[in-house]
């Protein structure tokens, strides 16, 4: 029996009332990037990306160009002044190849394909109108996709993430350490730039899968053996860390059969996102909230899916968004604890064939600490069942909805039923106009 | 389908009686008196008492030249529908009222037998003491060995309701003309054929004959001839004014106006090949001018090699020879056809006049709910026209495939195809009377006449345009437009201008050919009652013309935008009017006779070079236009946008009004004349109707109709699997048996709702685990459940998925679904229903499904509803509103609630629909907690 909490089918606080199929896809879909404000991406195994709208879920580009998986996809829009916004993508894939694609015309603008080993991740470096390219060695391009530098080999495991940091530095995540590069003008003058190893941080014990920067101050790494770094973005220094996410010690409500159960791969950082005061990191199944001003965990959710939670996101709302390789979209909402945690709502399911979560949680896994500091708990508050297979990532669309890819080769479009009522509606007003039919006929 | 279930419920039924009988009886002056055939276990629809047979069926008959009429075959061929009913004499009594008076033989002046084209005419008859009344379709067929060569045939379709016969006639009309032409086409071809081997054998024969008197000549070298040679020299000649008979005959069989095939979509036998035959031959006659028309020689090219034989000279004509049958005169493969079609009118017009009264308005209704009827209704059949629209349907279509074939085509086929569409009764005047001038002419006839020919293409092209607007003339009545009357006086008067002596039988001759297509209501009854005013009015008979302005006052509903319409057509009418005079009177000089030239042959010569025939394109365009305007009350295809359709129909269907009904059919009749004229040529071009699939449908509805009412009786949760369809949450049937759940799911099917014009979004039956994107697609599902591990797969995605579906398991007889308060659905499933049969209470779901779905309408159009009045408004007040609007003026209760919301929700997305695309499949669900049924 899973211990993972459920919710029911009454989803009061969920908006989420209706769903778009996009079909397309032919293998794992992995990417979903966001272009502008009603459009975004979607690319996976099969090597194509697709453009979508997101308002009506329309399939606005098929883009083929890559013989193997895409590795990494970023956004890379324009900002000549001058000129209207021009949306481009960047999509590097195992073929050794970045392609450039204009997202209006939908058609490919450039194709590099010099790389001697896989581009892993992609930055854009919008202020320096720049964009880095991280595999076996870490290369810096511009927009002309001219080759400015490049870095010596690294490592054979390659760069696996990338953050932007102040002062024109990068950090990189290569296998267990993270290393700092700087971007500096070249001596000749010249536009070019010349990168530099600054400093080699090697604090982490196992592999970093996640970097993430927090503000202009700090950044956060985690690790497969889900330690959680904090950095000081400017002197590289380790302001704090957490990495007893596991340590039952430290939560002493922690039931003892999660501790029987671990293992690195259930402790493992796979992303972390973060607001001003927090970070949020999916560890293992679970979500962790961990606040930055009082350097600990506030809350957490040690189960939060049924499997490793792939993806997460916090949204404006005190809601974050979690996917799972269970195949699951969680909601949930941070609240501040009660006196006594709340009494889950009887949920009326019915268990006709044996397979439902019937045995529920009823603590709500809140973290027992000091009485004089609040408390806080994440509260689930609407899941999101559509995908056969594991939730690779989602794009949160604010009111137009939200999009989740999923290795059942789907992206699915979810969106606030009402809304779209009523926005038919107004469609069809508008139409009963332009066609002229309002004008009433006797 | 709106439909009154309360009527159709009081069919027998045992257990009704019973119910009766237990409930106190009524005071007597409350009670209804009974049905007085009650007792011998017959309802009041059963059948009419008095007749001799069970049920409508189809006669056909022949007035044989050897012993007088006699019945050939009855549609069912079932002894036991006729039963007692006397076919020989019935066959007597509507043989002996063929108006149609074809005259055949020898006319007087004309050396040669003619053949006549003589349209169909079509009889109502009556007989109250046999209980029959019959809508008789008299026709002729050709036969070589016949007298004059013609047969003369009758299809009859009788039934024991004098109002079934009269309230369809003109569907019986528009049905019947179509298995006639199918009937006579084959027939032509028979009779061509037959023509060609009798030629053949002539042809022989004569040259045999030749021999033998030139043998003769040799031998007898003496200066006189013997008796023997001048024998011989008598056959010979004699054996050459047959075959010159015969070639004749030929030729006009071959004349006769093809056009009216070649455009239609009708003829399968050789469909393409035949126009573009013609239009070959076209091209050749533009070389070679001849007379003779190759396209339709190759109509009949290939007959199979014959060898001829030695025949006498004189074909015998006597009564010891035995005649063909039905079968041999008509080809083989178009009797078939006949056949079939016949088969599918009784079909079609099987049942009560009442059901098929209401089955064409619910139709006609359901048309107009462009927006709603996908919802529920098979909108499919829809498109299919319904009888009366038939000729609306063709007209559209032959107008495309004029314009196509204008597009494509030079000048020369155009014109062919135009004067095809005119067909009209007066048209075949012309031919006649060519057939008898020109004819007289022919053997003379030589390559050096075809200038003539051409020259008096003119007068033709005058010809046809004064019978096209004679045509128009019963519509420019229509107008209340007195000097409009004279148009069709004047444009018929403009035949007869020429002096030439066959115009008094010309004249003759069309009044005949007009006269056949009036009805008449004859009856046996000696008493007048059984002739409806009404119907007189309705059905005049087309040789008075005075009717059509009486007919004036009777509301004729012109639609003001028509009649800005009609007023151009007019003019163009006045102009072709004057071209026709001043053709005509060119004409007037020609000493030469054989102006007439006949129909076929226009079409392949207005390009003669030296161009003095220029049949401009225009006027035949606008003649068109005004052939549709003739329609009278009908909305014509195109004179009329889609949205005055609706009001047309209102008046016509839903004001019970007599004035109104009666109008309305005045309108009928109006068209009528031009219809059942005309009907040869459109009926050809509607392929068979899809009556089969209606057929086919109407069963299904039956079947699904039986299986929802036991499922209703069976389940108590009916109710809440029923509400799951209707707000659009998929219900799956879940058991191991595939021949239950396909039951459950067919019983179940009539409360989906259509998610757009396709197919109904259910499955019936899945081995594989569900998906979202099939719960996305289908509604219902027949699932299987499976032990096997497969099976676990296919319950775990149940489970997985179940806040989209609910689940009715038929193996342990449990449902899972949300809870269900409303009040709707159980009017719609009522367990305690008295509706016993499966078709009574398909027709109940329908009318409830058709009131839903005008709430739904009204809630999807109602702008205040959905959008703020003000910008201001917040949108809490619109909620606010919205959900008074259902709850108060809809009367709608709880869930039924989300039942109107989500069908304004498919409303809505068919609506905003681009036309392009189809309607993005969304999938739109609710977090409700389900509940467990058990019974």
């Amino acid at each position: 029996k899973s211990s993972v909490q459920t919710i029911g089918e009454e989803q009061i606080q969920n908006p989420y009332t209706e769903l778009l199929v996009l079909k397309g896809h032919q293998d794992i879909v992995r990417f979903l990037v966001q272009i502008d404000d009603c459009r975004f991406a979607s690319a996976g195994d099969d090597g194509i990306i697709f453009l979508w709208n997101a308002q009506t879920g329309e399939k606005l580009f098929e883009l083929r160009g890559h013989t193997h998986k895409i590795t990494a996809i970023a956004p890379f829009s324009s900002s000549d002044a001058s000129e209207e916004k021009k949306h481009l993508i960047l999509t590097a894939s195992a073929d050794r190849t970045v392609i450039v694609w204009d997202c209006t015309s939908g058609r490919q603008v450039q194709k590099v394909s010099c790389f001697h080993s896989t581009v892993k991740c992609l930055t854009v470096l919008q202020r320096l109108d720049v964009w880095l390219s991280g595999g076996n060695d870490l290369c810096v391009w511009n927009r002309k996709l001219d080759l400015l530098c490049k870095t010596s080999h690294l490592t054979d495991a390659g760069i696996s993430a990338l953050v932007e940091l102040p002062k024109n530095c990068v950090a990189a995540a290569v296998g267990k350490e993270l290393i700092i590069f700087r971007l500096i003008t070249s001596d000749d003058g010249s536009e070019g730039w010349n990168v530099l190893e600054v400093k080699r941080l090697v604090d982490h014990q196992d592999n970093i899968l996640s970097l993430v920067s927090v503000n202009d101050l700090t950044f956060v790494t985690g690790s497969h053996v889900g330690e959680l770094i904090v950095w000081d973005a400017l002197d590289w220094t380790k302001q704090a860390s957490e990495c007893n996410f596991w340590d039952s010690s430290v939560h002493p409500d922690v039931q003892p059969e999660i501790k029987l159960s671990q293992s690195p791969n259930e402790t493992s950082v796979q992303h972390l996102t973060s607001d001003e005061e927090c970070v949020f990191a999916a560890v293992g199944k679970g979500i962790y909230v961990y606040n930055l001003q009082m350097k600990r965990v506030i809350a957490c959710q040690r189960t939060a899916h049924e499997s490793s939670v792939l993806h997460i996101e916090k949204l404006p709302n005190r809601q974050l968004i979690s996917c799972s390789e269970d195949g699951s979209v969680r909601i949930w909402e941070l609240r501040e604890k009660q006196q006594l945690p709340a009494e889950p709502v009887p949920t009326g399911f019915f268990n006709m064939w044996g397979f439902g979560r019937a045995n529920k949680q009823a603590n709500q896994a809140a973290k027992k600490t000091q009485e004089n500091t609040p408390v806080y708990f994440l509260e689930l508050v609407g899941d999101l069942i559509g995908h056969s297979s594991a939730v690779q990532m989602f794009l949160y669309f604010g009111e137009l909805g939200l999009a989740t890819c999923s290795a059942d080769h789907l992206v699915i479009l979810w969106k606030d039923g009402e809304r779209e009522s009523r926005l038919r509606s107004l469609t069809l007003f508008q139409k009963l106009a332009q066609n002229g039919d309002l004008q009433v006929k006797f | 389908m709106i439909s009154a279930p309360d009527v159709v419920a009081f069919t027998r039924e045992e257990e009704l009686e019973d119910e009766l009988c237990s409930e106190p009886p009524l005071p007597e002056e409350y009670s209804v008196p009974l049905f007085p055939f009650a007792s011998h276990g017959a309802n009041p629809w059963a059948k009419v008492a008095g007749s001799k047979f069970t049920r409508d069926f189809i006669l056909i008959s022949e007035f044989s030249e050897q012993v007088g009429p006699q019945p050939l075959l009855t549609i069912p061929d079932d002894a036991k529908v006729s039963g007692t009913f006397d076919l020989n004499y019935f066959s007597l009594r509507i043989m002996s009222v063929d108006y149609q008076a074809s005259f055949v033989g020898h006319p007087p002046g004309s050396a040669y037998p003619k053949l006549n084209f003589v349209e169909d005419s079509k009889v109502v008859l009556g007989d109250s003491k046999e209980g029959a009344f019959a809508y008789v379709h008299h026709l002729t067929l050709y036969d070589l060995e016949a007298r004059g060569f013609v047969r003369p045939f009758c299809m009859a379709y009788i039934s024991a309701d004098e109002h079934k016969i009269m309230q369809q006639f003109q569907e019986l009309s528009v049905e019947f003309s179509k298995a006639s032409e199918c009937l006579k086409t084959g027939n032509r071809k028979a009779f061509a054929n037959e023509l060609e081997k009798k030629l053949k054998d002539l042809d022989y024969t004569r040259t045999v004959l030749h021999n033998e008197t030139e043998i003769q000549k040799k031998a007898n070298d003496k200066g006189y001839y013997t008796t023997q040679a001048i024998e011989k020299a008598n056959e010979l000649a004699s054996v050459e004014k047959s075959i010159i008979e015969h070639q004749d005959l030929l030729k006009q069989i071959r004349s006769y106006p093809y056009r009216k095939l070649k455009e239609s979509d009708f003829h399968p036998y050789e469909p393409e090949c035949a126009l573009d035959q013609a239009n070959a031959g076209c091209d050749q006659d533009l070389t070679t001018s001849d007379l003779a028309e190759p396209g339709e020689t190759h109509l009949y090219a290939h007959v199979p090699s014959y060898t001829p034989k030695l025949i006498k000279a004189k074909s015998a004509k006597c009564f010891d020879k035995k005649l063909k049958t039905l079968e041999e005169l008509c080809d083989i493969y178009f009797f078939t056809q006949t056949l079939d079609q016949l088969h599918q009118i009784e079909r079609t017009f099987r049942g009560d006049v009442c059901y098929l009264l209401t089955d064409q308005i619910s139709r006609a209704l359901l048309k107009q709910q462009s927006v709603t009827n996908f919802l529920f209704e098979d909108v499919s059949f829809l498109d299919e026209k319904p009888p009366e629209k038939q000729y609306r349907g063709c007209q559209g279509l032959s107008q495309d495939a004029v314009d196509r074939k204008c597009l494509e085509e030079s000048p020369a086929p155009k014109v062919v195809i135009s004067l095809g569409s005119y067909k009209s009764s007066v048209e075949c005047v012309p031919i006649k009377m060519e057939q008898e001038i020109e004819d007289s002419q022919e053997p003379k006839m030589t390559d050096s006449v075809t200038f003539e020919h051409q020259e008096n293409l003119d007068y033709l092209d005058a010809d046809i345009k004064g019978s096209i607007s004679s045509g128009e003339s019963i519509e420019v009545l229509g107008t209340e437009k007195s000097a409009s009357g004279l148009t069709k006086s004047e444009s018929q008067a403009s035949l007869p201008v020429s002096p030439s002596p066959q115009v008094g039988r010309s004249k003759v001759g069309s009044r005949r050919t007009v006269s056949e297509d009036s009805i008449e209501v004859l009856s046996t009854c000696p008493s007048e009652s059984l002739i409806p005013e009404d119907f007189k009015a309705s059905y005049p008979s087309a040789i008075n013309e005075e009717p059509y302005v009486d007919d004036e006052e009777g509301g004729l509903r012109f639609i003001p935008k028509l009649n800005l319409d009609n007023a151009d057509e007019r003019e163009d009418v006045s102009k072709q009017e004057n071209l026709v005079q001043v053709d005509s009177a060119c004409c007037i000089g020609k000493e030469s006779p054989n102006f007439l030239e006949p129909l076929p042959d226009l079409g392949q010569k207005p390009c003669d070079e030296d161009g003095v025939v220029r049949i401009p394109p225009q006027p035949y365009r606008q003649a068109e236009q005004g052939l549709h305007g003739s329609f009278g009350g009908f909305p014509s295809h195109d004179g009329i946008s889609g949205g005055l359709l609706p009001y047309e129909l209102d008046s016509r269907y839903l004001t019970g009004n007599r004035e109104v009904s009666k109008s309305s059919l005045d309108e009928c009749s109006d068209s009528m004349s031009y219809i059942s004229s005309a009907a040869s040529t459109c009926s050809d071009r509607t392929p068979s109707p899809a009556h089969p699939a209606c057929q086919a449908s109407e069963r299904h509805k039956k079947k699904a109709g039986q299986n929802a009412l036991r499922f209703i009786r069976q389940y108590p949760f009916a109710h809440p699997a029923i509400y799951s369809l209707l707000s659009g949450r998929t219900l799956i049937v879940l058991g191991e048996e595939e021949a239950i759940v396909k039951k459950l799911v067919t019983a179940l099917s009539i409360f989906v709702p259509n998610c757009g014009v396709y197919a109904k979004p259910v499955k019936h039956w899945v081995t594989s685990p569900l998906h979202v994107v099939d719960f996305q697609k289908w509604k219902l599902i027949g699932l299987q459940r499976m032990v096997s591990p497969a099976g676990v797969n296919v319950l775990h995605a149940l489970s997985r998925y179940s806040r989209y579906v609910s689940i009715l398991d038929a193996d342990s007889k449990t449902l899972r679904c949300p809870l269900y308060k409303g009040t709707l659905v159980s009017r719609l499933a009522d367990h305690r229903t008295q509706i016993k049969r499966g078709s009574t209470y398909y027709m109940h779901v329908q009318s409830i499904l058709t009131q839903l779905c005008s709430k739904a309408f009204l809630f999807t159009f109602c702008h205040h509803l959905h959008l703020p009045i003000s910008e201001r408004e917040p949108e809490e007040s619109v909620v606010n509103r919205r959900m008074n609007f259902l709850k108060l003026q809809l009367g709608l209760a709880n869930e039924d609630i989300k039942i109107v919301q989500y069908l304004a929700e498919l409303l809505k997305l068919q609506y905003i629909q681009e036309p392009g695309r189809g309607v993005n499949p969304l999938l739109r669900f609710d977090y409700v907690p389900s509940f467990l049924y058990k019974i």
